[in-house]
């Protein structure tokens, strides 16, 4: 019952219809529930025209799978998933903007950013963006090491997340576009994966 | 001319393709989709819709209301009388907005319903028009789907969407704004098509024939089942599905407020109301029974009361049509998804014919005790002044419980609802989930005409008549006969017997007082009369009934009379008072 109590990270991935008005309709579910959003991400999904929301929330697992159903609800939304950050491949995009004169002067800074997995998008001669891809604890330390060399701007993406053991959205979508859709579709539903039955 | 055509059957069906504008199109899906009766307001921004309606006044009644939110308690009231979708037009900003409250109050009670809004034209969409509100993200909450409608060419798919998803799976309101050009924009349109499918949307989840099976176990292995029902009978249409099963497996049964009438009030396994207001046995024996069978309910709090004491005993068998109901609140054991209608039968199916004549005993025993201390006194009171409680029960006489009895909200609801004779499904009409004061007399308005053949009383209280009084001019214009039955307290009486309770008699604003109401319907051109002793009660009833056409009686009761039994808020459904 530790999941119950214990509020972890949850990778919440949504496939949606592309409509307007539709980031409200799913944003509201979070809001009215006072449930902060960590990160939200839209994107194009592996299936032209369907959506892929990506949001992440720190809460435990009974407050996620009823969020779960509330956002599965909604008329435009296809399919939920939550996972949590192991059941998940996931990056975070990061740009940083520094003085290019200043890194010139320090060659350590270089290192800094091989060691960083960083590359350097633009160079100008009054600065240089320098970019990460990686977990939010490696794209916010290079945030402190840039701090020292006069660190300009810097910014960071929502979190996108490709969930290990999915087969992708292709054959559901065709499941769905049936009248009459198959039993898999609502595989969700079984939150015991393991032994298909309901534990809640 | 284009109205000529529209108006002529044959020219409609002899071509496949014509020019009409957005409106004109609106209004033909409408009538296709069996729409006969809109509420509604004009205004500017709806005016083309209003100008294509003048030419069908034949095919579709207009009921002019006098408030907006009139409009949708007038469609939740339609809605819930005749199974039918509710059907609203309002123009943009305050008209859209006014239609809020109902919106909410339909969204909550899963009641199916259709606004059509007018919006400013397209070109000014953000440019803080004249009546220009952002509708549909305020609608955004309280509806199951809204769309704005800005090309005249997505309406027949739009309308035929928001009819599909306002009526199937679990009901609720549906909106579409239609920007202004839109209305007038003519296209050529085919041939109106029904929804039938979307595929980011399943409202009937399937049914799995293993949690059938396992509900059924469950069931015949209880010695102490009991069950819970809810509106979704009422929605699924399974009246007969749910009283052939609670007969076969012989279990008691006791209803949420939007429940009742699913089964009829006198059955011998209806054992009441449940809640916060309900009866003793059903809440007391909730913590006492070993399976709780909860059939198309949402456990809402009323119903529970405190919920880390509730049924804890209990395995608990949840039917809901709903899936993010099932678990939401009480935790179920063996949660079965689908429609009622469907799933009833399969489950009457498995479960052995039984009687538990001892554990149903036990209910009539609390029965008992609730009447000598709570029912009689409150229901055949020989002295003092009127109460709600002897009001209602000789409504029941006279009505035989053949009535549709609509009820505001507050202590006479909870009063109309605890002693109501329900002997017909959809005859329980209020606003259960919301609490929507001013609900009544525009709900009342539209259930006789969702039920033309059918007695409306709404029943009101003092204060929440005041909310939506305006409506009795729709009743003057639209000749509708609704008797109207004030249950006049003088105070704004749940809320005082809150305060009494619980706030050391602090009675902080609930004295309110009252126009003449008479003399009000009177200025509408609808009789009536007051009424404040015993002896005149059954006649002045009487008269209410037997008068043809609308007739408001006022009933002067008890001002410090209090509802009980009562579930204190915060406590469990066990600690139930008497007093």
């Amino acid at each position: 019952m530790d999941s119950n109590i214990e509020k972890k990270e949850y990778n919440i991935t949504v496939y949606t219809e592309n409509q307007i008005g539709l980031l409200n309709r799913i944003a509201i579910i979070f809001s009215r529930r006072k449930l902060n959003v960590e990160s939200l991400n839209t994107s194009p999904s592996e299936v032209e025209s369907i959506h892929r929301f990506n949001i992440v929330i720190n809460e435990t697992e009974d407050v996620v799978k009823k969020v779960a159903r509330q956002l599965e609800k909604q008329v435009e939304v296809l399919k939920v998933y939550f996972n949590t950050n192991e059941d998940v491949i996931w990056q975070e995009l990061a740009l940083y903007k520094v003085p290019t004169d200043i890194i010139a002067e320090h060659v350590s800074v270089e290192r800094l950013l091989r060691e960083y997995g960083a590359r350097a998008v633009v160079i100008r001669k009054d600065y240089t963006v320098f970019e990460t891809t990686g977990h939010r604890e490696e794209t916010d330390a290079l945030v402190e090491v840039l701090q020292q060399y006069g660190l300009i701007e810097f910014v960071r993406s929502a979190r996108v997340a490709i969930i290990k053991d999915s087969d992708g959205f292709h054959a559901k979508l065709r499941e769905f576009e049936r009248l009459e859709p198959g039993e898999d579709v609502i595989e969700n539903e079984y939150l015991n994966k393991g032994q298909k039955v309901f534990t809640m | 001319m284009d109205t000529l055509e529209i108006n002529d059957k044959q020219t409609k069906e002899s071509v496949a393709t014509e020019e009409l504008s957005g409106s004109q199109i609106l209004l033909k899906g409408l009538i296709e989709e069996g729409v006969d009766t809109i509420f509604g307001y004009p205004g500017g921004a709806i005016m083309p819709i209003y100008d294509a309606l003048y030419d069908f006044k034949k095919e579709l009644n207009h009921i002019l209301v006098r408030h907006e939110q009139g409009a949708t308690h007038a469609a939740q009231g339609y809605a819930r009388s005749s199974g039918r979708v509710g059907v609203v037009f309002a123009t943009s900003g305050p008209g859209a907005t006014n239609l809020i409250t109902g919106i909410a109050d339909a969204q909550i009670d899963s009641t199916p319903m259709v606004c059509i809004t007018g919006q400013v034209f397209a070109s000014l969409l953000g440019t803080d028009a004249f009546q220009e509100t952002d509708v549909i993200n305020i609608t955004t909450p309280i509806t199951k789907w809204n769309y704005q409608v800005t090309d005249a060419s997505e309406i027949p798919e739009v309308l035929a969407k928001a009819f599909y998803i306002a009526k199937s799976g679990r009901p609720g309101p549906v909106l579409i704004d239609i920007t202004k050009n839109a209305q007038i924009q003519k296209v050529e349109v085919e041939a109106y098509q029904k929804c039938e499918h979307i595929r980011s949307y399943r409202p009937y989840p399937i049914v799995r024939q293993n949690y059938i099976e396992k509900a059924a176990a469950l069931i015949n292995s209880a010695k102490k089942p009991f069950v819970l029902f809810g509106q979704g009978i009422l929605l699924g249409n399974a009246e007969k599905e749910f009283q052939a099963f609670v007969e076969k497996a012989g279990i008691p049964s006791a209803w949420t407020i939007l429940g009742a009438g699913a089964i009829a009030t006198d059955h011998p396994l209806n054992v009441g109301m449940l809640g916060m207001h309900g009866n003793y046995g059903p809440n007391v024996l909730t913590n006492e029974c070993d399976v709780l069978i909860a059939i198309g309910m949402r456990f809402d709090d009323r119903v529970t009361g405190r919920l880390d004491k509730y049924a804890r005993q209990a395995k608990v068998i949840h039917l809901d049509i709903d899936p993010a109901e099932i678990d939401k609140n009480v935790k179920a054991e063996v949660p079965v998804w689908g429609d009622c209608k469907e799933t009833l039968p399969l489950l009457t199916a498995l479960v052995e014919e039984k009687s538990h004549d001892e554990w149903l005993a036990k209910f009539r025993d609390f029965t008992q005790k609730e009447i000598d201390q709570v029912i009689d006194a409150e229901c055949n009171p020989t002295s003092g002044e009127l109460t709600m409680g002897e009001v209602i029960n000789q409504l029941n006489i006279l009505t035989k419980g053949d009535a549709i009895i609509v009820t505001d909200v507050g202590q006479h609801q909870m009063v109309a609802c605890r002693y109501a004779k329900f002997n017909h499904t959809r005859s329980n009409i209020t606003s259960g989930g919301l609490g929507t004061m001013g609900f009544a007399l525009p709900a009342a308005i539209g259930a006789k005409f969702g039920a033309p053949d059918k007695t409306v009383v709404a029943v009101i209280g003092d204060g929440g008549f005041q909310m939506t009084i305006q409506e009795l001019g729709t009743i003057m214009q639209s000749g509708i006969d609704v008797k109207i039955m004030i249950l006049n307290n003088q105070f704004l009486g749940m809320v005082r017997q809150w305060q009494e309770l619980f706030n050391d008699k602090r009675y902080s604003f609930v004295d309110i007082t009252s126009p003449d109401f008479v003399a009000v319907a009177k200025g509408y051109y609808i009789e009536g009369q007051k009424v404040s002793e015993r002896e005149n009660l059954v006649g002045a009833l009487e008269t209410m009934l037997n008068h043809k056409g609308s007739y408001l009686l006022e009933v002067m009761v008890t001002k410090e009379n209090n509802v009980f039994p009562m579930v204190p808020q915060g406590c469990s459904v066990s600690e139930i008072r008497l007093k």
